[in-house]
């Protein structure tokens, strides 16, 4: 009997046809193509891929379903999608391109009744939901969206609102800590794992194997990573990188 | 020549991919005539399970599908809640399912200690139980997201376990027809080498 370990997920930013890494949801630099990013991630067999479209929500032009077809065509490994979904025939065009799942954000907030809706059609496994954290003075914390509108104060309050509305999945991501490789907020990591009961990603800040192990420790069923996937060195050189099972073989 | 079920449902596009990267011809069965030259079938699905037998029922493929794997005895294979139809009803839903395999599909929760956070998302190591159908090695893992699970009438009918302790069926097979809970068509080298086997299996007709 033996049990594979917590999935360890390249979280991949694109910006219309640019694949790019932010620190601190700002400064995006660019990385390089997305599809061929995808396939070197492919050949690497990583358990998982995150793809986030930046400018999707912001512009309100919502999903790029050529761009998304062609990084599915390369990925035989599971697919999740985030950025301006906004409607059930958006949800059904991006899973019949290859992704499983669909992450939901600005929407969960302006139109909470479809995140329902489309987890009845689709099933709660289908949608995940994200939460954007960044902490202010004094240990205040508010919550951010693609959009970088405030979204009221509580990620724990946040988390059981997705939960409640029909999410299978969270993506807890920590404004302060992306792109900066400090490791993980695992005080954020334990309040909210410990609120639901749905599996939690925790994502923003990872830069060693033992980040992620202490997000693992920390509650989180799965860990992503971005910078951590695509610098190599202080000077942030692009690389794409993936450790290998045996490195991996830690987080249990 | 693979005929991928494309009743409106899932991925059948990933499915067709991981076929073409593994040179194993297929096409998209949209229509009664794309059966034609087709020697076995995999129907996908992922969603709630009463939309997605809706939709398979209203996409007019189910009578020539039947016809050809209940009838013909082609080889089907099931994937995800493409699997999960094939038993006699689901927990999630009250549409029928196919009856094709006994069984019903329940809630997780039902099985897996308290603490498992549902749905359930990852990769699981499988073990085989009907000897000598699929051979699975001891690093074969697929990818695995599902809240239900296909509870088989028949013991005889489980193929694939997961490793994990109390976990549910990963596989069944009944005759010419399989089922997978896992997506192969997600679960790369491992997921190939099941849909290799898949297009040149021959079951007992």
């Amino acid at each position: 009997m033996k049990t594979f370990r917590k999935r360890v997920i390249p979280t991949l930013l694109v910006d219309g046809r640019r694949l790019v890494k932010t620190q601190r949801f700002s400064d995006p630099t660019y990385i390089g193509d997305p599809v061929n990013t995808v396939r070197i991630f492919n050949e690497k067999q990583v358990d998982e891929l995150v793809v986030l479209d930046i400018g999707a929500s912001k512009g309100r032009r919502g999903p790029q379903l050529d761009l998304l077809a062609e990084m599915a065509e390369e990925a035989f490994m599971p697919l999740a999608y985030g950025g301006g979904v906004r409607s059930v025939s958006e949800v059904r065009n991006i899973l019949s391109l290859g992704f499983e799942k669909v992450i939901l954000n600005s929407v969960t907030h302006s139109d909470p009744s479809f995140v329902t809706e489309a987890s009845r059609i689709f099933g709660r496994s289908t949608l995940v939901g994200s939460i954007d954290v960044r902490r202010k003075s004094l240990g205040r914390q508010e919550l951010v969206s693609a959009a970088t509108t405030r979204r009221g104060s509580d990620p724990v309050a946040e988390a059981r609102r997705l939960e409640n509305l029909g999410v299978g999945e969270i993506l807890l991501q920590s404004v302060d800590r992306d792109g900066t490789l400090t490791g993980f907020d695992l005080e954020l990591i334990r309040r909210v794992t410990g609120a639901v009961k749905i599996p939690v990603v925790a994502a923003g800040g990872a830069a060693t194997i033992t980040d992620l192990v202490s997000g693992v420790a920390a509650g989180a069923s799965a860990v992503a990573a971005g910078a951590m996937f695509v610098f190599r060195g202080p000077h942030r050189a692009v690389l794409i990188s993936y450790p290998t099972d045996d490195d991996l073989a830690v987080l249990g | 020549m693979i005929g991928i079920v494309d009743y409106g449902c899932g991925n059948p596009g990933s499915v067709l991919s991981m076929l073409r990267r593994i040179q194993v011809p297929a096409r998209r069965v949209r229509s009664e005539e794309d059966f034609e030259g087709c020697d076995r079938f995999v129907l996908p699905g992922v969603g709630a399970f009463d939309d997605v037998v809706t939709r398979f029922r209203a996409s007019g493929l189910e009578g020539k599908l039947e016809q050809r794997v209940r009838d013909q005895r082609a080889p089907l294979l099931g994937i995800c809640v493409g699997m999960q139809m094939l038993a006699d009803a689901s927990e999630e839903g009250v549409e029928p399912g196919f009856g094709w395999v006994p069984g019903r599909v329940r809630h997780l929760s039902h099985i897996v200690p308290e603490a498992t956070r549902l749905p359930v998302m990852g990769w699981q190591y499988v073990e085989e139980r009907s000897h000598g159908i699929f051979p699975a090695d001891e690093d074969t893992r697929f990818y695995f997201v599902h809240s239900y699970y296909f509870e088989v009438e028949r013991e005889a009918d489980l193929m694939l376990v997961a490793s994990t302790p109390g976990y549910p069926p990963a596989a069944v097979r009944r005759g010419n027809i399989i089922g997978t809970q896992f997506h192969p068509e997600k679960s790369h080298r491992f997921g190939m080498a099941l849909l290799s086997w898949f297009s040149q299996w021959e079951p007992d007709r």
